[in-house]
């Protein structure tokens, strides 16, 4: 379980995050809803510890981001798959490294037990055959599907996705849509989803905050009526 | 920023990529690259650039002594300062103008396009990843490219001698190796190691602090070769003071 507790966050005189409390409870996929450039993006560094924040504590399974040294948050984020906005890929590798790099790292898999994994999870993601080929000749949606196969190496029990469908046309929307919904049923993990798009929002997850004006609001089951 | 705080923030970030564990299982491979990509990448124009260093050096110093001395003494002058000074600092600037640059955009362009954050995500520490590979690889690959620099100034300026100048071979050869002094050219060396560290550290430090897109990411280059240039003639300036002083 994550616990977000009273995080707050200004850049300058602009206040980004004030007071932003939730609670992502196991097996539950948060959505945090919003306009662009109210800090959706910034409330998910903050919870990884990616920025720091100037009040408030991110809570991962009862160990406090704030808190940790560097070697317990790497130990904390080992158990986090996050999907860029921009998907931030290695172009310096091919899909396959790009997926194999985390497994590389972090287990001691042979060679061929890391290809294995990275065909199973291309399979997963729907682009199997795709091994070889490298981010820059690929389209923007078929890196977003790379970049969950990348974020599902470790077998993460949290994911985080950043604007999943920004950018994508309505066919490629609906399949990683589906994706992060098959994605939740097959590995029940915990996660947080954070868009602008309403119907991404309500396809996806299981409670809907609105972050506006640095506020964060749950939204009921009415108001998200209200918006359709 | 003023200077002290630059140069603690630089120092600062040369400590934080080296003495972090080097996890040598994972890093290895990309060391190596790096000493290749250093290394090899650089051996073509450091080959020409040596040459031309060589021609130069023996041309002007038999314009100065010709005539006033005994011969051997070109051999001599020329090897001496081929090792000490030529050589280490000729390809150091060569290797800061290639190498530095393409650190610093390399990584800069990472760290825009989010790919050092993806790295942090990974539980990867970026240091290791980048900047330790670099680091290393560059100190392994200077002071070799050095060596095979000042052997090819040597050789083409002993040529120059032999066919242009009418010194044979032999001669210029004793007037190099009779005077041939260890300190002269380990001197050298010690120089091109530090020489380096201060280039692959400007690289990897400016690619690392870039903020905001394309135009940053080739300032970056630019202030990392800039850096490294600087840096590597106070470095030269006060090793030699060190040991030649």
């Amino acid at each position: 379980m994550i616990r977000v507790e009273n995080l707050s966050k200004s850049f300058n005189s602009q206040v980004v995050l004030d007071d932003v409390s939730f609670c992502i409870d196991d097996g539950s996929l948060v959505v945090v809803l919003g306009p662009s450039g109210t800090g959706k993006s910034v409330l998910l560094k903050s919870i990884l510890g990616l920025m720091s924040v100037d009040s408030g504590e991110v809570i991962f399974d009862g160990k406090s981001i704030q808190n940790a040294t560097a070697n317990e948050l790497y130990e904390i984020r080992k158990q986090v798959g996050f999907v860029f906005q921009g998907t931030a890929l290695f172009d310096s590798m091919n899909v396959a490294e790009n997926i194999a790099l985390p497994l590389r790292e972090h287990t001691n898999l042979s060679s061929k037990d890391i290809r294995e994994r990275v065909c199973h999870l291309l399979e997963v993601v729907g682009m199997e055959g795709k091994a070889d080929l490298y981010p820059q000749s690929l389209s923007g949606g078929m890196k977003r599907l790379i970049a969950v196969a990348r974020a599902l190496a470790l077998g993460p029990r949290y994911l985080f996705y950043d604007e999943p469908t920004t950018g994508l046309d309505p066919i490629m929307t609906d399949r990683v849509v589906a994706l992060i919904k098959d994605l939740k049923k097959r590995y029940k993990n915990s996660g947080i989803v954070v868009t602008h798009d309403l119907s991404t929002a309500k396809a996806v997850g299981d409670q809907i905050y609105m972050l506006k004006k640095g506020k964060i609001t749950k939204l009921t089951k009415i108001e998200k009526e209200l918006y359709d | 920023m003023n200077l002290f705080s630059a140069i603690g923030d630089f120092s600062s970030f040369f400590f934080r990529s080296i003495f972090i564990p080097w996890q040598l299982k994972h890093t290895r491979y990309r060391i190596l690259r790096q000493v290749f990509e250093v290394g090899i990448g650089s051996l073509p124009i450091i080959l020409i650039i040596a040459a031309f260093v060589g021609l130069v050096s023996i041309v002007q110093t038999s314009y100065q002594v010709a005539g006033t001395v005994p011969r051997y003494i070109l051999g001599m002058t020329v090897g001496r300062m081929v090792m000490i000074e030529l050589g280490p600092i000729l390809t150091a600037l060569m290797v800061s103008g290639r190498c530095a640059s393409s650190m610093a955009a390399e990584i800069g362009t990472m760290r825009v396009t989010e790919q050092i954050d993806a790295l942090e995500i990974m539980a990867i520490n970026p240091h290791r990843f980048l900047s330790l590979p670099r680091i290393v690889g560059t100190f392994i690959a200077l002071p070799v490219l050095t060596v095979i620099a000042e052997l090819d100034a040597l050789l083409v300026s002993g040529a120059y001698a032999h066919f242009f100048l009418d010194i044979p071979f032999g001669v210029f050869n004793y007037g190099l190796t009779h005077f041939f002094y260890a300190k002269d050219f380990f001197g050298g060396l010690v120089k091109s190691l530090f020489f380096a560290i201060v280039i692959a550290t400007a690289g990897c430090y400016f690619g690392f602090n870039v903020r905001g897109g394309a135009r940053e990411v080739g300032r970056a280059a630019t202030y990392a070769v800039v850096t490294a240039s600087i840096l590597i003639l106070t470095l030269d300036f006060l090793i030699a003071l060190v040991i030649f002083g």
